[in-house]
């Protein structure tokens, strides 16, 4: 862990995109796919063609070749418009729970790591306690206190992924907190927050890194899973999730409106995973050399 | 062993159980409204001194950590609480359901050992060759759709393709086997790739890792043959790593059932927990997440024994 951390932080000015371009081309490839639903998604609003919670009765399961673009769906919506804002739900919500999962979780991970003694044990008992819900499960839980709505899942995946991080942080320091120069800057006098930020931190980032991909699809994932549940994404709202259950009973006469936001959805998961991938290859020296890098 | 097992008890299970009651007992808390109305369901009608009286009946009028070792003495001597709809005890509801979901979930983890051993194995032999290309991206694939995604496509094309197969119900096994199977078989399959496509990965970079090994060069120069060498040697090896995935992995299998369940009007745990959410039968909710959590634990633990006999190192190091 040690040696891979200290790599990074040598490789870095290399950059992680001359990296793809050169060894992982698949790699690079999903993140411009990725770059681009990135794009789409924020720019939603200014793309799509149709609003994407208009009613139109008329339009009503209109094939592709009707319509145009992807059809309509069960309620005449335009699905095109539809995907784009679902899209930007699902990487909305995905951002801002990891990133909360993140941040606390390395938080956490870096004081139990750090201070030992009973701070480690309680905070990583209270984690195991978080992680053994399966993610649905605390998803209905707090669903069932607060309701459905975009508020009780960002909170349900943050609190699911705050463990992940944490106890990476944790392996990690636990490791570097004897190493030299985290030792030598102890005895100089240096802060504990210092230390923390300053030393271990940085040194931490590539698993960090690695795991925000990785947990940004399975955020994405949860997402859909809950709103298609009907647990997230209160209609009309888009998300890709619900638009797979609600047009569920249309699907065999209209099979484009959930083909196309489930292959969408598939998609913007696939390629966050084969971005994820190709990151963690560029961090973890040990699979690099099986690159030919 | 013992003292491991022990240890193992004292440090992880019991306080991770205990801290899994605390938070169900508390999530239960926190829901708007009065608790008597919530979790015993009165109504509207009842006058205040009625409330406070089977507040006082159901010991509600004492502090809440009284309250808590109370429901907890309750839990642990299987007393769950009232269903708020049919009125049923929620440990009976969760027994009768019972089966359903292990029956799922058992098909979809047997199912995902059979495929995707022999799939990681011939990939790791095939190492960079086109057939272990092709099993790769096909588990990252498996990896990348969502279960009930998968089951939404499983069913479209079923019902329009191919309609041998029922896309929704359950035939209990008492009205046959085969058709109890068939019920089973897309939801099988859609629970179980998650699982397949980890078993995979994780088969294929463990016995990699194994294949590099001494011993094995010394089995290979002995004059062993090469089939020998991986299935009687390596393999043997690379799937200690594989009992964890498997272990952690079906645990997630009963989250994986909630939806699984829901898609294909299963009548399990998982479907159970989702309607009394949408019923707000909360003492269902609570007992059917507890009950979930508390199994997923114990297959925590189980998968840490199994793995303590199968690689006694793991003993030592704890």
């Amino acid at each position: 862990m040690v040696a891979s951390t200290t790599s990074f932080a040598s490789r870095k000015r290399t950059g992680v995109f001359w990296m793809l371009v050169r060894h992982n081309r698949v790699g690079l490839l999903a993140g411009v796919v990725l770059l681009a639903f990135t794009m789409l998604a924020i720019c939603a609003p200014l793309v799509a063609p149709s609003d994407p919670t208009e009613m139109a009765p008329a339009l009503r399961l209109q094939s592709p070749a009707e319509t145009g673009l992807m059809g309509a769906d069960v309620f005449g919506r335009d699905i095109w418009s539809r995907i784009l804002h679902g899209a930007r739900v699902s990487l909305g919500v995905g951002v801002v729970s990891v990133l909360i999962a993140a941040t606390v979780g390395t938080v956490l991970g870096l004081v139990a790591g750090f201070a030992g003694r009973w701070q480690e044990y309680v905070t990583m008992r209270v984690m195991d306690v978080l992680f053994s819900f399966p993610s649905i499960l605390l998803a209905i839980l707090i669903v069932s206190i607060w309701g459905a709505g975009f508020r009780s899942i960002v909170l349900a995946i943050a609190l699911v992924q705050t463990p992940i991080f944490a106890r990476i942080v944790r392996g990690s320091t636990l490791s570097l907190k004897n190493v030299e120069f985290v030792q030598a800057s102890i005895a100089a006098g240096s802060s504990t927050s210092r230390v923390l930020f300053r030393h271990i931190l940085p040194n931490v980032a590539g698993p960090i890194l690695v795991q925000l991909a990785l947990s940004m699809s399975g955020a994405v994932i949860l997402e859909a899973a809950l709103s298609y549940l009907g647990l997230g994404a209160v209609p009309p709202t888009p998300s890709l999730g619900s638009m797979l259950s609600e047009n569920r009973n249309a699907m065999e006469q209209a099979p484009w409106t959930v083909l196309y936001p489930g292959l969408t959805l598939g998609l913007l998961v696939l390629c966050i995973n084969m971005f994820g991938d190709a990151l963690r290859d560029y961090l973890d020296p040990r699979l690099r050399t099986a690159m030919g890098a | 062993m013992i003292g491991f097992l022990a240890r193992r008890l004292l440090t992880v299970f019991l306080p991770t159980l205990l801290g899994i009651s605390i938070l169900v007992f508390a999530a239960m808390r926190l829901i708007p409204g009065s608790f008597v109305d919530v979790m015993i369901g009165v109504g509207p009608d009842v006058s205040e001194e009625q409330r406070s009286a089977i507040a006082a009946s159901y010991g509600l009028d004492q502090p809440l950590p009284i309250q808590y070792l109370r429901w907890l003495g309750n839990v642990l001597t299987g007393d769950l609480g009232n269903s708020l709809r049919t009125g049923q005890p929620v440990a009976q509801a969760i027994l009768d359901r019972l089966p359903v979901t292990l029956e799922l979930a058992g098909l979809a983890t047997l199912l995902s050992l059979l495929l995707a051993i022999p799939a990681g194995i011939i990939a790791a032999v095939n190492r960079g060759a086109p057939l272990d290309v092709v099993i790769r991206v096909v588990a990252l694939v498996g990896l990348s759709i969502p279960n009930f995604l998968i089951a939404t496509l499983l069913i479209l094309f079923t019902s329009t393709q191919w309609p041998v197969l029922p896309t929704t119900g359950f035939v209990s096994i008492e009205q046959g086997l085969w058709s109890n199977l068939k019920s089973l078989i897309l939801p099988t399959i859609a629970l179980g790739t998650l699982l397949a496509a980890s078993i995979m990965r994780m088969t294929r970079s463990s016995l990699l890792d194994e294949l590099g090994k001494d011993y094995l060069m010394v089995a290979r120069a002995k004059g062993l043959a090469p089939r020998t060498v991986v299935l009687g040697h390596a393999v043997r090896n690379a799937l200690v790593p594989v009992i964890t995935v498997v272990g952690i992995q079906s645990g997630y299998l009963l989250g994986g059932t909630v939806i699984v369940e829901q898609i294909f009007a299963l009548p399990g745990i998982g479907r159970l927990a989702l309607d009394a959410v949408s019923q707000r039968d909360y003492p269902v909710v609570q007992g059917t997440t507890l009950f979930i959590a508390a199994a997923f634990v114990l297959m925590n633990l189980i998968t840490d024994i199994v793995y303590g006999v199968v690689d006694p190192r793991i003993q030592a190091r704890d």
